[in-house]
C-alpha cells in the first residue's frame, strides 16, 4: 500500500500551492484589497495615508496572529514592541545617523531581545492572567515613551525622522512609500506562511488546540509558546519602524493602548488563526474607520454598529466567512 | 532501590494532589514490556489523575521509570521522545485542522528518513482506512468514532513503545468501542505495550493480560485478567 505521504507532500507547482490554501471567498476578499491599494494610488490624497495605515498594521496583525491566532494565546501589550521599534529607528537613525533599513533590524533585535526577557516569565501565566500582565506591560511601555522625556521627547512627538531607503535611494513619495508598504507586507505574509506551514507552525497549532495534547506529542509548549510571542514582537517592532519611517513622526498616541485595540478588533475582524484575516482585518477596519467619520456625531456609533454586526454575523472573520456559506448550502 | 530494567515501566508511589484533596494516594505499577495492562476502578477512583501523573501533566511525588531509567523529573514532551505517548480522555484532537495535520503531528517526535514517517502512515491507514478517505476533513467534523480512530491513529505515528489510553471507547457506539479496542489488541500481539484506562470492563479484560483495580486513589488489587470470572469478582474489589 503506498500512503499519500502527508508528511512531506510531492512539491506542487509554486503558484498551484499558494492558491491551494485559500477559498474563493478569501481570494476575492484579497483582490479587494489590492484593488484598494490600487485605487489608493490612482486617487491619492487622504486615502493613500490611510491605506498607509491599513499596511503597516496588517503587518502588526499578521505577527499578532502567530501568537494569538496559531497559538491561542491573548495578548494586549504588542503595542510595546511597536513603541520600541518606532523609537528605536528614529533615535538610531536621527541621533547615531543610522540607515534606516539598519536602524529598522537594530530595532527589531532589540524588541526581540526584550520579548524574550519579558516573555520567559510572562508565558508561565495563561488566559486572563496572561492577557492582563500584558495589558500592563503596553501601559508601561505607554508610561515610559511619555515621561522619558530626554530620549523620546514625550508628548512633543518625535519630529524629523528621515523615509525608508537603502543607501542613496530614499522613498519619498505617498504613492512610493505605499507601493514599498504593500511589498514588505507581501513578504511578512509569504514568512508568515512558511513558518505556519513548518514544524515549528504546526506545533503552534497543535498548542492552540490543547497544550497537554501537545506536550503528550513531544511539542515543548512553553518555548513554542515564548518563540511565537518574540516573532509577534518582531512584527510589530517592523511596523513601529515603517510608520516612523512613512510619517517621519512619532508620538506616544501612536503606540499607545489603543493602538493594542484597535490592533485585536482588526485581527477579529478579518478572522484570528485564519491566513488572511490579518489583512483583510487590517483593510476593512482602516476603510470603515474613515467611511463612518461622515456621520459626524454618531461615527463612533456607527462604528461600533459596524463592527458589532461584523462579530455577530461573521464570528470566526470576514476571512471565515467562506467556510460558513459553503457549509449552509451543505446543511440545506 | 536498584533501577528495574525488566519492566517497560515501573511506577512506585506515585501521589497527587488537586489543591488539599488527595486524588491518587501512594500507588505502583508495572508494565512489561509488550504486555496489556489495563486499569478499571469506580468513577473518581484516580484513574485519569495516575496516567496525568505518569506523564507528568500534573505534579506528582512517587518515582517513574521507563526501561529502567528513572524519568520522574522528565516533562511530558521529552517523555514522548522516549516513546512513552498518550491518548487523552476526550481525544485530545486538534479539532481546527485537518486529519492530515493531526497526523503530521503525531509524526513530530519521530526520528528518521522520511520513509520512515511514511511507513509509520501506512501502518496506521492499515488499521484505520476510513482516515485516508477524511485526509481534508477537519477533526472537528469527523464522527465520535473516527475522530477516536484519529486520537490513536495520530499517537501510532509516533512509533509509541508505550501507548497509554485513558477511556478510548467512552461515548462510542459499542460496535466502533469494539472495534477500535480490537485495534489496540492486534499492536499489542505485534508488541506494543499497552497501558489502558477503561470503564467498559468486559472488552478492557478480554484484551488485557493483568489488570491494576483501582478505587478511593489507590491500587485495591493486582489481578491477571483470567483471574477474574465474573462482575461479582470486580465488584468485591470496586466496593471492599
Amino acid at each position: 500500500m503506498t500512503s499519500p505521504n502527508i508528511t512531506s507532500p510531492k512539491p506542487a507547482a509554486p503558484a498551484a500551492k499558494f492558491a491551494s490554501r485559500f477559498d474563493r471567498f478569501q481570494v476575492v476578499l484579497l483582490g479587494l484589497s489590492a484593488l484598494a491599494v490600487c485605487f489608493a494610488l490612482i486617487y491619492g490624497g487622504y486615502l493613500l495615508t490611510v491605506m498607509q495605515m491599513a499596511m503597516i498594521y496588517a503587518i502588526f496583525c499578521v505577527g499578532l496572529n502567530f501568537f494569538m491566532g496559531y497559538t491561542g494565546q491573548a495578548s494586549f501589550g504588542q503595542n510595546s514592541f511597536a513603541c520600541i521599534g518606532g523609537y528605536g529607528s528614529a533615535i538610531l537613525c536621527v541621533q547615531y545617523g543610522w540607515e534606516p533599513a539598519l536602524a529598522l533590524i537594530g530595532a527589531m533585535v532589540v524588541a526581540g531581545f526584550f520579548a524574550l526577557i519579558i516573555g520567559y516569565p510572562t508565558l508561565r501565566l495563561r488566559g486572563h492572567y496572561l492577557a492582563m500582565a500584558t495589558f500592563s506591560l503596553g501601559l508601561i511601555t505607554y508610561d515610559i515613551s511619555i515621561q522619558w522625556t530626554s530620549v523620546t521627547q514625550g508628548y512633543m512627538g518625535y519630529a524629523g525622522i528621515p523615509s525608508l531607503g537603502i543607501g542613496n535611494w530614499t522613498v519619498e513619495s505617498e504613492r512610493g512609500k505605499l507601493v514599498v508598504l504593500a511589498v514588505l507586507l507581501a513578504f511578512a505574509f509569504w514568512l508568515s506562511l512558511r513558518m505556519r506551514d513548518s514544524r515549528f507552525g504546526r506545533g503552534l497549532r497543535a498548542i492552540s488546540g490543547s497544550e497537554n495534547g501537545a506536550a503528550a506529542l513531544g511539542v515543548r509548549v512553553p518555548r513554542f509558546k515564548l518563540i511565537a510571542f518574540v516573532v509577534a514582537a518582531l512584527y510589530a517592532s517592523a511596523a513601529g519602524s515603517l510608520y516612523a519611517y512613512t510619517f517621519n513622526f512619532i508620538s506616544p498616541e501612536a503606540f499607545g493602548p489603543a493602538m493594542s485595540i484597535l490592533t485585536f478588533t482588526m485581527l477579529f475582524v478579518g478572522g484570528v488563526g485564519t491566513i488572511v484575516g490579518p489583512i483583510i482585518g487590517a483593510v476593512v477596519t482602516s476603510l470603515l474607520q474613515e467611511v463612518v467619520r461622515g456621520s459626524g456625531h454618531y461615527q463612533d456609533i456607527a462604528y461600533a454598529v459596524g463592527l458589532l454586526a461584523t462579530l455577530i454575523y461573521a464570528p470566526k472573520g470576514l476571512s471565515a466567512l467562506g467556510g460558513l456559506f459553503r457549509r449552509k448550502k451543505e446543511e440545506a | 532501590m536498584a533501577a528495574d530494567t525488566t519492566n517497560l515501566l515501573t511506577v512506585r508511589d506515585l501521589a497527587a494532589h488537586y489543591g488539599h484533596i488527595e486524588a491518587l494516594r501512594p500507588t505502583s505499577l508495572n508494565g512489561g514490556p509488550g504486555e496489556f495492562v489495563t486499569i478499571l476502578g469506580p468513577n473518581g477512583a484516580g484513574k485519569t489523575t495516575l496516567l496525568r501523573a505518569i506523564t507528568r501533566l500534573i505534579p506528582s511525588s512517587g518515582k517513574v521509570e521507563f526501561k529502567g531509567q528513572d524519568v520522574t523529573k522528565f516533562k511530558t514532551n521529552e517523555l514522548a521522545g522516549l516513546g512513552i505517548i498518550m491518548v487523552m480522555e476526550g481525544r485530545g484532537l486538534f479539532s481546527d485542522m485537518s486529519v492530515k495535520e493531526n497526523l503530521q503531528i503525531g509524526a513530530y517526535k519521530l526520528p528518521g528518513s522520511q520513509a520512515d514517517k511514511d511507513r509509520q502512515l501506512d501502518k496506521v491507514f492499515t488499521l484505520f482506512p476510513r482516515l485516508k478517505e477524511r485526509l481534508t476533513q477537519t477533526a472537528s467534523s469527523m464522527s465520535g468514532g473516527e475522530q477516536q480512530m484519529l486520537a490513536v491513529g495520530r499517537a501510532l505515528m509516533a512509533d509509541p513503545k508505550l501507548l497509554i489510553l485513558d477511556e478510548p471507547s467512552l461515548g462510542l457506539a459499542p460496535r466502533v468501542a469494539t472495534e477500535i479496542l480490537s485495534t489496540l489488541g492486534s499492536l499489542n500481539k505485534e508488541g506494543l505495550g499497552i497501558l489502558l484506562v477503561e470503564q467498559k470492563a468486559p472488552l478492557a479484560l478480554k484484551l488485557a493480560q493483568r489488570v491494576y483495580i483501582l478505587s478511593s486513589g489507590s491500587v485495591r488489587a493486582e489481578l491477571p485478567t483470567h483471574e477474574i470470572k465474573s462482575h461479582h469478582d470486580l465488584a468485591k474489589y470496586y466496593f471492599a
